[in-house]
């Protein structure tokens, strides 16, 4: 398990509260605006800030803790920390950036190989290079590479990805999610960008201006009404863990299966047995007291409303029951005034649009 | 070209100035370091101490020396005795001069070149396992380079340059603590030393013309070293 828990005070007024504890596997996300706090609780486990009380206890080993006054120094931690902007050593090769953590770590605690790092990020050609002549989308990767063979416990990634367009992004994912799952190591992942967020994490710390909004299972948390302010209202949405159960070329559709029953979507590239993750926003989910008859939308799913929400401005947010799904829908405070709607009562969710964000490959526990 | 009296002064210059760097440097770093990491009370009396000679007259920082280091100086009394280490009439002593009036510059060369070092590196470092003496030795030493070179040349060129200092401590003796500048000061004062003032005055326009080629020379070479080219 990950622990932390504290609380800090910046000259300036911000403080930032946060407890969370999550799996000390795969891929936790600290999510939210800037400003919210993310690179500082980050920090903190790394302990480059410290807290003003509170608890950091990874795997059993406590880091910081204020009660019984124990404050772990950095180095002493064994947490790989890749930073936004690389911090590679300028008047070190690429290699010698690489092998900086790898020296100074315990022989024997090195289980991840040199030769299996460079492999991993395709580095082998940039080896005998100098910093400032690789491109920023290589930079990251020679900064991944340079703190996994420090040998760490726990990587800490700070919005890796964020000064990097669009082109260098796509260029780095791909090398994420193998990290993720073939490293075996647990990460903590900064970013206030939706998109990384859903194709890479497991479980999602939401913060916002300073508090912890909500901690736990990527889709569990990525449902609850109270992330709006988080993600916004374009944003909040339902994330599905979802099976391929059939392809049909003819129209370039796939069948999706969830707890709760099917979805059609555009043909995903995923065999028969696949999983992957759907997303539906609320505000593509419309609400029928009937089973809707000649419309377009062909994701029509039984529901039961839960909850019933209103918010401020004309909308209210409502929690519809499919089989064993809970799924976010947004409508008008007219529309909900107008169709009656209360907790349970049986309606039809016309899903309008899904997006399947990406592969959900099964966590492999392959270390090095 | 020179004659056996003129080569004295300039080796004793070379070797007066070459030591007082040596021995100067790793303070300079030292004190540099202090003064832009650290903060504690009385600082800014030390960064006054520091920069002190700067602004002192010469002569008066030589007076100075020769109160507190002299043969009955505060310390120098003791030097003597428990050391045997005399620095009144002695190459020492015009070192000893010549690195007290030198060093302001010099840290401040270092100091800046310091806090020209991106701390975010040194973060960097110590999240991979490096100590902070680690650290220093590791990143911050290897990316100041070229302000402890520019230092370095500073200080030798105002040791070689010194004067003022020098003959209030330590006199103006053949061999012991006659440099350039000293023997410049001297033959102008003997009937027939101008061409020896000459000479000695083109000696110190090579020296220092040479030192500002090798110090740009290295100063390039560090820089690509080090990734700042």
């Amino acid at each position: 398990m990950i622990e932390v828990e504290f609380r800090l005070a910046r000259p300036g007024g911000f403080t930032l509260e946060c407890g969370f504890a999550v799996p000390a596997r795969g891929v936790t996300a600290l999510f939210g605006r800037s400003g919210a706090g993310k690179t500082t609780i980050i920090q903190a486990v790394a302990g480059v800030v410290r807290p003003d009380a509170g608890r950091i206890v990874v795997d059993g080993e406590v880091f910081f803790d204020s009660a019984r006054g124990i404050d772990v120094p950095i180095e002493a931690r064994r947490v790989g920390y890749v930073f936004q902007d690389s911090r590679l050593f300028p008047h070190l090769k690429v290699e010698g950036n690489l092998r900086y953590g790898e020296r100074r770590s315990r022989a024997a605690e090195r289980r991840i190989g040199f030769d299996a790092v460079v492999d991993l990020l395709g580095i082998g050609p940039l080896l005998a290079r100098r910093p400032h002549t690789l491109s920023g989308g290589e930079r990251q990767r020679v900064a991944i590479g340079r703190a996994l063979l420090a040998q760490p416990r726990l990587l800490l990634m700070d919005e890796p990805l964020a000064a990097l367009d669009g082109a260098r992004k796509a260029e780095i994912l791909p090398y994420l999610e193998r990290l993720r799952d073939t490293m075996g190591l647990p990460i903590l992942y900064v970013s206030h960008a939706l998109d990384e967020v859903l194709r890479l994490a497991d479980t999602l710390v939401a913060l916002r201006e300073g508090r912890q909004v909500a901690a736990g299972p990527l889709a569990q948390v990525m449902s609850r009404p109270d992330m709006l302010p988080v993600l916004g209202r374009f944003d909040l949405g339902t994330l599905l863990d979802c099976e391929v159960v059939r392809h049909d070329a003819a129209y370039g559709l796939s069948t999706l299966a969830f707890s709760g029953g099917e979805l059609r979507v555009p043909q995903v590239e995923r065999a028969v047995g696949g999983k992957v993750r759907a997303r539906v926003r609320a505000r593509d989910v419309a609400i029928a007291l009937a089973k809707p008859e000649g419309v377009s939308v062909s994701n029509l799913l039984p529901a039961v409303v839960e909850e019933v929400r209103a918010q401020e401005g004309p909308y209210a947010d409502i929690a519809l029951r499919v089989g064993e799904t809970q799924l976010a829908a947004m409508v008008t405070r007219e529309s909900v005034e107008r169709l009656g709607l209360r907790p349970g009562l049986p309606v039809w969710a016309m899903v309008k649009s899904v997006a399947v964000e990406g592969s959900r490959p099964e966590f492999l526990d392959a270390g090095l | 070209m020179l004659t056996p009296e003129e080569w004295t002064a300039v080796a004793l210059s070379l070797r007066v100035a070459f030591w007082a760097t040596f021995w100067s440097l790793p303070v300079a770093v030292l004190t540099a370091f202090v003064l832009a990491r650290s903060r504690f009370a009385g600082k800014s009396l030390l960064d006054g101490l520091v920069y002190l000679p700067l602004v002192l007259p010469k002569v008066v920082v030589g007076y100075l020396l020769l109160l507190t280091l002299g043969g009955r100086g505060l310390i120098g009394q003791y030097l003597d005795a428990w050391f045997g280490i005399k620095l009144i009439f002695t190459t020492a002593g015009a070192t000893v001069a010549a690195a007290v009036v030198s060093f302001p510059l010099t840290v401040n060369a270092i100091r800046l070149a310091l806090e020209a070092v991106d701390r975010g590196l040194e973060t960097a470092a110590r999240t991979l396992g490096a100590s902070r003496l680690d650290v220093f030795f590791s990143v911050t030493l290897p990316l100041m380079l070229p302000g402890i070179l520019s230092g370095a040349l500073l200080a030798i060129a105002s040791a070689l340059g010194e004067f003022g200092a020098t003959i209030t401590f330590v006199s103006n003796v053949e061999g012991q603590t006659r440099t350039i500048p000293l023997a410049i000061y001297s033959a102008t004062h003997m009937p027939d030393g101008d061409a020896m003032a000459l000479r000695l005055t083109l000696v110190s326009v090579v020296l220092a013309l040479g030192s500002l080629l090798l110090a740009s020379l290295c100063d390039r070479r560090i820089r690509v070293m080090i990734g700042r080219a």
